[in-house]
């Protein structure tokens, strides 16, 4: 398969079932929305190393707020839904009760609820007020600037981590903006994250070491400097891979993200040095969901997007 | 199917306990079942076809016309459905309500909305004493739900209310809030003496500053986000309080005789 002479592998991305949430964060304007929100997700690029995987999904304008200021969506993902909690509640209490003028709010609605403000309140000493409207409860935490607004709970769905795609390209410029792209483009899809920095990760890893603590280690297949060392993956022109890596609240999210991604990468075309798509999994041994490229790309269901 | 309307026929010296009537107590009963349900009046039983005259078949949406303040616990433990009084309601309006929508159009004797867990009441005139407050040896007033009163409200309103939103438009008399455990109440107009006395934590909602016993704390005049959501919570609502754009308060803490977690906030 070529779009626009970039090929297309026929390889597939290997995702797994993690538990998602959603978090509304709202201040004074949208600056200190950004300040909380950047802080909430910062160093959780993968759960590997930082528990939880998040994100800024969207902006949101204060007609779409609980309170009606500025505000941001912020996914997050885990494993399981005990790493999720103890993570929600860390970053809530040191990222969201810190930042000034900053709220929480549930970005989620259904059954299964977590813990977003509920123990936080006890940073208020006893001044903390509880507060329900419309069947939801809110607690009034006074600090210093204020009072500080948080939704008891969240909810919490079934997700999918770990979609992904690799642009191959003739040399690093050019593989940084054909990725670069491709988040433009993604971060338009509701649903999604991409949680590595400015959306784009470079050091893609391989199962096993030879090194006995390490779990993972280096992608050398995928490793221009490798080519001649190690069983590459990799044609003479290729100099320069960068994946990028999407949770998503359902498998169909992912897929249309793909697309989205895929579709801008290509854009630019063989002539701005992008060569090849291909995507990392582990032989569908060990993840749930496989997103085949060539049919999300052939998917017409996913067209337009 | 049109709403089962009682039209009450006969004026009596003693009030009437209409408890009987709500539309889970109703449902599925045949109208000469509901025609012999007896109604406690005093020491002696009604039928309600003596009471009233009876029209109607959707026990889900029930009509209480020509009433008088005598017909007490209406919509009493109510689940479901809705209840319209065109007249006066006695006490006990909503005693214990769990759920569905009272209106009356008209005023309510004492003891409006006491033990309410949830639902809605809309009284267009005024209420008694007592409004959701707790009946004696009980120790919670209101438990949840929403209550507007577009008249004016007597002494004790939300005496131990424990949790709901309590709306009154005009004024209100003596103990305001007195003992309230939690909940919001809001008063538009002017309230009585003794305000908040012994209130332990809620929110009192009033647009004009009160005279206040020494210990209801000022905690002075803040912009409070929560104000905002909560607002937004009243959009919905029909009446005054929809139309409430500012935030801006004077907060007053008290009563710190009782723990003092509770706040008078006093619009600005």
């Amino acid at each position: 398969m070529l779009i626009n002479g970039v090929q297309i592998d026929d390889t597939f991305a290997e995702a797994f079932n993690m538990r998602g949430t959603r978090v509304i964060i709202t201040a004074q304007n949208l600056k200190w929305a950004y300040n909380a929100a950047n802080a909430m997700t910062g160093f959780a690029t993968s759960v590997i190393g930082c528990g939880v995987e998040a994100g800024i999904e969207k902006e949101l304008a204060p007609e779409e707020t609980p309170d009606g200021r500025p505000g941001v969506a912020i996914l997050m993902f885990a494993m399981g839904s005990a790493v999720l909690m103890k993570q929600l509640e860390t970053r809530m209490g040191q990222c969201i009760l810190t930042c000034p003028t900053a709220a929480a709010f549930s970005g989620l609605e259904g059954n299964d609820r977590i813990s977003l403000g509920k123990n936080l309140r006890f940073f208020g000493d006893g001044f903390q007020i509880s507060k329900q409207f419309g069947g939801k409860r809110y607690w009034r935490v006074p600090v210093m600037d204020g009072e500080f607004i948080t939704e008891e709970t969240t909810g919490m769905v079934r997700a999918v981590g770990g979609g992904n795609f690799l642009v191959l390209a003739e040399s690093q410029p050019q593989a940084l903006a054909a990725c670069e792209a491709a988040i433009e483009a993604m971060k338009k899809i509701p649903n999604v994250i991409m949680p590595f920095p400015g959306g784009v990760v470079r050091s893609g890893s391989k199962v096993g070491s030879k090194y006995k603590s390490m779990f993972a280690s280096t992608n050398d297949a995928f490793c221009p400097t490798l080519k001649g060392l190690t069983r590459s993956e990799l044609s003479p022109e290729i100099e320069s891979v960068m994946e990028i890596v999407i949770d998503g609240l359902t498998d169909l999210d992912i897929r249309k993200a793909t697309r989205a991604g895929i579709a801008a990468a290509c854009e630019l075309g063989a002539e701005n040095g992008i060569k090849r798509i291909s995507a990392g999994n582990y032989g569908g041994k060990l993840g749930q969901f496989q997103f085949h490229l060539r049919d999300i790309m052939s998917d017409p269901a996913l067209a337009g997007i | 199917m049109s709403a089962l309307t009682f039209t009450l026929k006969i004026r009596t010296t003693q009030r009437i306990d209409v408890s009987a009537l709500t539309p889970e107590k109703l449902q599925g009963q045949s109208p000469e079942t509901t025609a012999a349900i007896l109604l406690p009046s005093g020491k002696h039983a009604l039928r309600v076809d003596e009471v009233f005259d009876i029209a109607g078949d959707d026990a889900g949406n029930i009509v209480f016309k020509n009433s008088d303040g005598k017909l007490d616990y209406i919509g009493s433990q109510m689940k479901s459905g809705s209840i319209i009084v065109e007249g006066e309601a006695g006490a006990y309006l909503g005693f214990q309500m769990r759920s569905g929508n009272i209106t009356v159009h008209g005023n309510t004797g004492v003891y409006a909305a006491s033990g309410m867990a949830g639902g809605f009441i809309h009284i267009h005139g005024n209420a008694g004493d007592f409004l959701a407050a707790a009946i004696v040896g009980d120790r919670k007033g209101m438990k949840g739900g929403t209550v507007i009163v577009s008249g004016n409200a007597g002494d004790r309103v939300g005496d131990q209310m424990r949790r709901g939103i309590l709306l009154i438009e005009g004024n209100v008399g003596s103990y305001c809030a007195s003992r309230m455990l939690a909940g919001t109440i809001g008063v538009l107009g002017t309230v009585g003496d003794h305000v908040g006395f012994g209130m332990r934590r809620g929110t009192l909602l009033l647009t004009k500053t009160p005279e206040m016993h020494a210990t209801l704390q000022d905690c002075g005049t803040h912009t409070l986000p929560f104000l905002s959501l909560m607002f937004k919570s009243f959009a919905q609502l029909p009446g005054k309080f929809a139309k409430i754009g500012s935030n801006r308060v004077q907060r007053y803490a008290g009563d710190i005789a009782n723990d003092g977690k509770g706040e008078i906030l006093v619009l600005q």
